[in-house]
């Protein structure tokens, strides 16, 4: 039976429409993309989500590691809903996957409204977890360390600015978290993408901001602002004197996954297959390079154990958006 | 001074090797032809051009994408004047004018003027930049919310003639365009709004391009079809000639145009540093002003030069006004320059103030290419004139379906959705009913560029303010920027109620 498939195999082959076979999962020979794998960006073109995909894009086509070109396309819309939904709409694709952050878990749980269930998603590679730290601009020489600023903050009461990403995104979780922990009253102003909120802190338009280590660094090198604490459960190698707030006795430890997803449905070969690029994507000197300067943070994380990563986060998630009056 | 010059010197030796001249010219030369192709545009060239700068040094690379983004800037033009398509939003308001110059035959003045004025405006921000970046980074880093909300008050009152004579329906223009650009996800309030019959399409809003290639290209072609089906028949196909003398011509009444250029060029340059802005306000603000200052505005619309050279002076500036903040700052002045970023990234490059002393020849090297490239699109343009000037001669019964090809295109390029397509052909058929019935278009352009960036602004303000409308005049930068546009935006009102004052209308009966 086999025997004859096989020879039916070739003379398909030879009459020159193997096209149409190629999907299917041949006997002895690992999946393959046979097309250009559509990587769907779930923010805007230059955010930082954006660039790490473009970074993946140049690893993968510079390395040879993949037969076809990753090609980025950027779904910014409503907060994720845009790219959640047209990948959940790609149900049993092996040429769709994504690029996710937080509003992976965020967005689903907001807007029941558009069906999507990220437990049907497949798991691929998260390659990293982005940091948050509480910064300040240096030319405040009154703040020092975590307890100038509450002070600081408190003296300005609701006038004490905390620029962020966007209303109910992570900064916001982050703001809601100090205010609550420190009894303060900051103001949380929402604003496109973490550039720019570093730049509001630089240009002394905000008083302080929750920003990723990398949206920060410039200014930081620069020396125009400066970091007071780090989200994180320990120190963080680039920036050694800023104290976790962990050790502060705060249970504030807060990561941003930048994570690959398959569309639902993808078949096991290929999750297999994006599986082991990621991998070898994951422990390439490039990579490693950006994660160290970028200080990202996170082991890689494939398969069943990124889903139950997922389904944890996920329920973590749904407490802090209960909590800050998000969702009922 | 000395060193600045010094540290240029050092920028041409870098641009002056054999492999990154070349990659000069073969951006400029891409760069023209994606910006002519609508949809196309510096954005999605520069973003598919990207992995191919893995080859170069990260120098050669910047140089690279630079000249296709400059290139591009001209490119633009091209589309907007021929076809009365926007090859890319930064070109819409080239088609105000432009088109209409075509039509009555003489596009080659048009495409010289463009690529005139854009060479000017080239060539004023990248002295600029040469010699006032560092103060010019620190107006951007101080420009705030409410800053940048007084900025687009101002764009909107330099645009408040540009409806023409009935006040009514320009407002009513406006507030399409202003609703428009509200679809989509409020920032503010991290929730999906105007999501239209819930299709899955709005929630990435209503793209700028989408409305303007819609109104203008769908739009244009629906209304040149009538005219031809009317017997009319001159429209898309004019008797357009191209020579030495009309060449000569054309630049000598450029002269009169310096004005309205330079204007462009520093206002586009000003406008092109803030972060955010880009070149697309910048042109649509050079234009309105043009207006404003001209003599004869009333020729504005039907086919004035100056209405070309402005706003292509300023998209020219702007472009390099915009590398300013990516490099100082680390923030994209537009979103090409944020693809540029991600470039930068990738090159183990980390943009913000530091960059300048860490990596001195690689922002030299840029800016002298800036130089260079300004130079070799303005001669490879002016060398192309021609080609161009033959494609109007194809017949309008091939001509026609070409562009509406390449509408399609356009429309599905930037978000690879065919909701937008679907949406823009919905927009060219209502803008050619509005135009029709006398409704000014250009307002609701304005609005959807705009609109996006005023909202935020004006929003994230008055949470600071806490309510109070003073933020926008008590500030330094804000305060007089309110101030003037609110001048500018009641001029007109003061105006009509003086003459009325002076001489009394005469009695009706």
């Amino acid at each position: 039976m086999y025997q004859s498939q096989h020879t039916l195999r070739k003379v398909v082959c030879a009459l020159g429409v193997s096209a149409i076979l190629a999907g299917m999962p041949i006997l002895g020979h690992a999946w393959e993309p046979q097309k250009p794998v559509e990587f769907v960006v779930m923010a805007g073109k230059g955010g930082g989500a954006d660039k790490a995909v473009r970074l993946l894009q140049s690893i993968i086509a510079s390395e040879n590691m993949a037969p076809v070109p990753f090609t980025p396309v950027n779904k910014p819309g409503g907060s994720g809903a845009e790219a959640l939904v047209h990948l959940n709409g790609k149900k049993g694709d092996n040429h769709t996957i994504m690029f996710t952050l937080n509003s992976f878990y965020t967005t689903p749980l907001r807007q029941p409204g558009l069906g999507v269930d990220i437990t049907t998603f497949t798991p691929i590679a998260r390659m990293a977890e982005d940091t948050f730290l509480l910064w300040v601009h240096s030319d405040r020489k009154d703040i020092n360390d975590v307890a100038d600023f509450v002070r600081a903050a408190r003296n300005k009461g609701s006038k004490w600015i905390m620029a962020g990403t966007g209303k109910n995104s992570e900064d916001n979780l982050l703001t809601d978290f100090l205010n609550t922990a420190y009894d303060l009253n900051m103001k949380y102003v929402p604003y496109k993408g973490g550039g720019k909120v570093a730049k509001e802190l630089a240009g002394k338009n905000a008083d302080s901001t929750v920003n990723n280590p990398s949206e920060q660094l410039g200014f930081y090198e620069a020396g125009t602002t400066k970091a007071l604490a780090a989200f994180t459960d320990d120190r963080l190698p680039l920036f050694p004197k800023a104290p976790t707030f962990k050790e502060m006795g705060y249970d504030m430890v807060y990561y941003m996954q930048r994570t690959v997803v398959g569309a639902p449905g993808m078949s096991d070969e290929a999750a297999a297959y994006y599986n082991d690029l990621f991998t070898k994507v994951f422990n390439s000197p490039k990579w490693q390079e950006y994660r160290t300067k970028k200080s990202l943070q996170g082991d890689l994380l494939t398969g069943d154990a990124l889903m139950s990563y997922w389904k944890r986060e996920r329920d973590v998630h749904e407490v802090m958006l209960k909590k800050m009056g998000a969702i009922k | 001074m000395f060193e600045i010059l010094g540290l240029l010197g050092q920028g041409f030796l870098v641009v002056f090797e054999p492999q990154n001249l070349l990659l000069i010219v073969g951006g400029c030369t891409l760069g023209l032809f994606i910006g002519a192709m609508p949809g196309l545009g510096s954005v999605n060239g520069v973003a598919i051009l990207l992995p191919l700068t893995f080859l170069v040094p990260p120098t050669g690379a910047i140089i690279f994408l630079a000249a296709i983004y400059y290139g591009a800037m001209y490119g633009g033009a091209i589309s907007s004047i021929m076809l009365g398509i926007p090859g890319a939003s930064t070109a819409v308001a080239t088609t105000f004018d432009g088109r209409p110059l075509a039509k009555q035959g003489m596009a080659d003045k048009a495409l010289i003027g463009a690529a005139v004025a854009s060479f000017v405006g080239g060539s004023i921000s990248v002295v600029l930049f040469t010699f006032f970046a560092p103060p010019l980074a620190h107006v951007a880093l101080v420009f705030g919310a409410p800053e940048e909300f007084a900025l687009m008050m101002l764009a909107f009152a330099t645009f408040v003639g540009l409806g023409g004579d009935d006040i009514f329906k320009t407002l009513f223009s406006i507030c399409i365009g202003l609703v428009l650009s509200a679809v989509g996800f409020d920032i503010i309030s991290g929730e999906p709004r105007l999501v239209l019959w819930d299709i899955t399409g709005f929630l990435h809003g209503v793209n700028f391009l989408v409305l303007a290639i819609g109104i203008y290209g769908i739009g244009e072609m629906l209304w040149t079809v009538e005219e031809h089906a009317l017997g009319g028949g001159k429209s898309m196909l004019s008797e357009a000639t191209v020579s030495v003398a009309r060449t000569l011509a054309a630049l000598r009444e450029l002269v009169k145009t310096w004005k309205a250029t330079v204007m462009g060029s520093f206002l586009g340059y000003f406008v092109g540093i803030l972060p955010a802005a880009g070149a697309t306000p910048g042109s649509l603000m050079a234009y309105g002003i043009a207006k404003q200052i001209s003599k004869e505005p009333e020729k504005f619309g039907e086919g004035a030069i100056e209405g070309v050279c402005a706003p292509e002076a300023a998209n020219n500036a702007a472009s390099t006004g915009s590398m300013l903040p990516m490099l100082t700052l680390g923030i994209p002045g537009s979103p090409t320059t944020a693809i540029l970023l991600g470039g930068m990234v990738i090159w183990g490059l980390e943009p913000g103030p530091r960059l300048f002393v860490d990596h001195s020849e690689f922002v030299w090297g840029l800016i002298a290419s800036l130089y260079a490239a300004n130079l070799f699109t303005l001669l490879i343009n002016i060398a192309f004139i021609p080609v161009f000037i033959k494609v109007l001669k194809t017949p309008f019964t091939i001509l026609a379906p070409v562009i509406f090809i390449l509408c399609l295109i356009g429309g599905y390029a930037p978000t690879q959705d065919m909701h937008d397509v679907w949406l823009m052909i919905v927009f060219g058929i209502v803008g050619y009913l509005m135009r029709k019935l006398d409704y000014p278009l250009a307002p609701a352009v304005l609005a959807i560029v705009l609109g996006p960036l005023a909202e935020p602004a004006m929003r994230q303000s008055l949470i600071i303010s806490e309510g109070s409308f003073m933020i926008f005049f008590e500030r330094v930068y804000a305060g007089p920027i309110m101030i003037a546009a609110l001048i500018l935006l009641f001029l007109p009102l003061f105006k009509k109620v003086y003459d009325r004052i002076r001489k009394p209308q005469p009695q009706a009966e």
